[in-house]
């Protein structure tokens, strides 16, 4: 999509959507120009806060309507901070797409388990567009959605939408909660040993922080499901997002090329090395 | 072009005469001088910039000029700099930004580049090269800035006749003699009361700038001179590391206690990073100017010692010195080859030379290798 | 009426792989309970004579301390334990258990089971099998709600 031979070079593009998820977290619908923007679910862009820098954001859009570039970003920093407050019609540079994603059509065939913790959702998302509209690839299709309280469930709305399918089971818990809240309260963990899928034959997606994936995949493992079959999304520091400036290395892999999505079966070693 | 195949020779004119005519093509010839009592690489106008009589003394967190009994031009090995410097710059400006109402324009700042000649490039240097070639040209995305640099850029070797005392390029299969990689190669050696130069030619292009020099055939003599330099830099190295198995060693004991020992003595200083030939990484600034209106994106060399390196929201991954030490040794010298199937070690020795406290690589990795941990050590 | 709690017993995931004896021992001890919505299983401080495996419907374990509204930490559903207090002295209920919707459950009397268990170790050791890996899963998810690993970094 780069019209520049030099890859750090980000294109221009509009923001022409803002909504407000959470507190602290908004989506941004961008234009992306002639063409749409083609995506694997799981990839990421690099976005450009005028001034301020670049940050490596997931797409968490549809993948079936590229018309429509999606991402989901939380003001944790200056960067993301500045993207947080961008409004409908300003500018934002954009990098593009990175990374391996989701193995959704190598699926075909099993079932598929996504476990999601907090904002982890997001790229997970555009994977679940794809396995809905493509259901009958798939068997039993599980989300587990674990989140700190009932208002930090992200996308909540669409979760209650995917609740009323027959041919989806969703589960949400939270780690606390008020007596309002009528769902379950628990570690998202908690949710894998209770949920129906055949685990010979089932293929995990799993994005959170990164110390509840580990506990997730442990879990998954647990239940029967292969290493090699539990797919992880890594988050680590990117400035170029092409394997070229070192900063996202997790052992041998760069994060930005060889992932974010990668199996537990190459990740599993390593993140329980501390500061690796 | 039309020159017989077989290395010939070259006196000090016949180098000025190559300088001169690198020149003349247009180049931007660079090379070793002397400045702040170091070797550096420089602009070179003539060979009276070399560091002629120069040597330089080396140890763990020791270097030292010496005048040597000679006027040798390569009597030394290496400085503290890389021709990394000018391949891939220390700061790049890659883009500017600039704001009107609410239009964004992104303007691309990459400026000309004029060609680049090397001389002195050392056996060790030419591998660094190759694999900063294999990071920033030959994987899926190439890095067009280091393109422009490198594709017109004609180098010209120069073989080691001695080595430095943290030299252990033979350990590495990476030297002292310049296989390929060059245009030219030269091994100066001693003829009477003076240096001479005997001449490979490693390109089309090398033969086509040595046919304008002046030089004759090199003797039989010229050649066993030549020879028996590397043999003597081959035979002296000052430092040698165990390879074999390596990869395996380092990544089979990331929790071993010599990590906790050598973090004791570093200083998270980052000198081995900025020294060494092959480290690639980088950051990007942004900076805009006071109105608002334009903002610039900077690349500039970065090093896995700093905190901010590892930086993901809430904190450094790798907080702790152990930790980055730790990823630097084993990205040279294990994981690299998982990246990009090479070591990132060529055994130049800058490492241990400019540590300020004087830590040694060789000795990091035998120390492992004397103890390595039961069952894996993870 | 015994029929169907040993039947229950039987089929409840906890308890899965007990020997026919050992089900039979415990349906000795059960009773079938039912709590509408809303309604308490048990209260902070009362004694642990009671607890319950969980068949249909879910249950909200929380805690309250004055001046705060009280906060679920855990919930259970079906095939779930509610109540580990009554294992060890002083046998009283350490939070609230509260019917989030029409829960149906055995019941099993804390005092019958732990007589069974004292005169009885081949059957208190299949007991403590089943209890001491939920009190570390327990253990290991409040860990992990320590962490608050959604929260935002400091």
């Amino acid at each position: 999509m780069n019209a520049s031979a030099d890859p750090m070079v980000p294109e221009v593009r509009r923001v022409t959507r803002v909504r407000r998820e959470l507190a602290d977290v908004w989506t941004l619908a961008i234009d992306p120009g002639p063409g749409g923007f083609a995506f694997t679910p799981g990839q990421f862009n690099m976005l450009y806060a005028f001034g301020v820098g670049e940050v490596a954001i997931s797409i968490s859009g549809d993948p079936t309507e590229p018309e429509t570039l999606i991402h989901t970003v939380r003001d944790v920093g200056k960067v993301s901070g500045a993207l947080a407050r961008l409004k409908p019609g300003d500018s934002i540079g954009v990098r593009g797409p990175f990374g391996r994603g989701w193995p959704v059509a190598d699926a075909a065939g099993s079932d598929v388990v996504v476990v999601a913790g907090g904002l982890g959702l997001a790229p997970l998302r555009p994977s679940l567009y794809r396995l809905l509209a493509e259901r009958h690839h798939y068997g039993r299709i599980v989300l587990l959605l674990g989140a700190r309280s009932p208002d930090g469930i992200l996308f909540r709305r669409e979760l209650e939408r995917w609740r009323t399918r027959l041919d989806l089971e969703v589960e949400v818990t939270v780690d606390h909660a008020g007596s309002d809240w009528r769902g379950n309260v628990g570690v998202v963990t908690s949710l894998i040993p209770r949920a129906a899928y055949d685990p010979a034959h089932t293929v995990a997606f799993v994005c959170g922080p990164e110390i509840m994936m580990r506990y997730a995949a442990i879990e998954l493992a647990k239940t029967g499901v292969a290493a090699d079959a539990i797919y992880l999304s890594m988050e680590r520091n990117m400035k170029c997002a092409i394997g070229h400036c070192g900063h996202c290395q997790f052992g041998g892999d760069f994060v930005c090329r060889d992932g974010p999505v990668a199996t537990y079966a190459r990740l599993g070693r390593l993140l329980a090395v501390r500061e690796i | 072009m039309r020159e017989s195949a077989g290395p010939v020779l070259l006196d000090r004119q016949g180098l000025q005469a190559l300088i001169a005519a690198l020149h003349a093509r247009g180049y931007r010839v660079l090379g070793p001088t002397v400045r702040d009592q170091a070797i550096v690489y420089d602009d070179i106008e003539s060979v009276a910039d070399l560091p002629a009589g120069w040597t330089d003394e080396q140890d763990g967190g020791r270097y030292r000029l010496k005048r040597r009994g000679d006027d040798a031009l390569f009597g030394y090995v290496v400085g503290p700099q890389s021709w990394k410097k000018y391949l891939h710059p220390p700061r790049l400006k890659l883009w500017r930004a600039e704001r009107d109402g609410d239009d964004l324009a992104i303007r691309e700042e990459a400026e000309p580049v004029q060609r680049l000649a090397f001389i002195g490039v050392r056996s060790c240097e030419i591998h660094a090269i190759a694999i900063q070639d294999r990071v920033l040209l030959e994987g899926r995305y190439v890095d067009p800035h280091y393109r422009a640099r490198r594709e017109g850029a004609f180098i010209v070797a120069v073989n080691c006749g001695e080595a430095g005392g943290t030299c252990f390029c033979v350990s590495m299969n990476t030297g002292p003699r310049a296989e390929k990689g060059f245009d030219l190669s030269l091994t100066e050696i001693s003829d009477g009361d003076r240096f001479v130069y005997v001449v490979e030619t490693g390109s089309e292009m090398g033969g086509e700038v040595l046919a304008g020099l002046p030089h004759r055939p090199a003797e039989a003599l010229h050649l066993l001179a030549a020879a028996a330099a590397t043999d003597n830099a081959r035979s002296h190295m000052g430092r040698t590391m165990a390879t074999d198995g390596l990869h395996d060693l380092l990544v089979a004991n990331l929790e071993h206690p010599r990590w906790d020992d050598v973090a004791g003595r570093c200083l998270t200083c980052g000198n081995c990073t900025m020294v060494c030939p092959t480290c690639f990484c980088t950051s990007v600034e942004d900076d805009s100017d006071l109105v608002g209106e334009a903002a610039g994106h900077t690349r500039r060399w970065d090093s896995c010692f700093t905190l901010d390196f590892s930086y993901v929201h809430g904190g450094s991954v790798r907080a702790s010195p152990r930790s980055r030490y730790r990823q630097w040794m084993t990205h040279k010298l294990a994981t690299w080859w998982d990246q990009f199937d090479t070591s990132g070690c060529v055994g130049c020795g800058r490492c241990i030379t400019w540590c300020p406290v004087g830590i040694d690589i060789t000795e990091e990795v035998r120390a492992i290798r004397a103890e390595p941990m039961a069952g894996g050590g993870t | 009426m015994i029929d169907g709690l040993d039947r229950y017993v039987r089929e409840h995931r906890f308890f899965a792989g007990l020997k026919d004896d050992d089900i039979d021992l415990i349906a000795g001890c059960a009773r079938n309970v039912v709590f509408k919505a809303g309604t308490y299983l048990f209260h902070t401080g009362d004694p642990a004579d009671e607890f319950f495996l969980v068949r249909h419907g879910r249950v909200a374990l929380e805690i309250a301390a004055p001046g705060r509204r009280p906060i679920t930490f855990l919930t259970g559903g079906e095939g779930e334990v509610i109540g580990v207090s009554w294992l060890l002295p002083p046998y009283r209920w350490n939070f609230d258990a509260r019917a989030l919707e029409l829960v149906r459950a055995i019941g099993l009397d804390a005092k019958c089971l732990r007589t069974k268990c004292d005169s009885d170790h081949d059957f208190g050791y299949e007991m403590m099998l089943r209890f001491v890996p939920l009190l570390v899963q327990r253990l290991q998810a409040t860990r992990m709600q320590i962490l608050d690993v959604y929260g935002k970094p400091a």
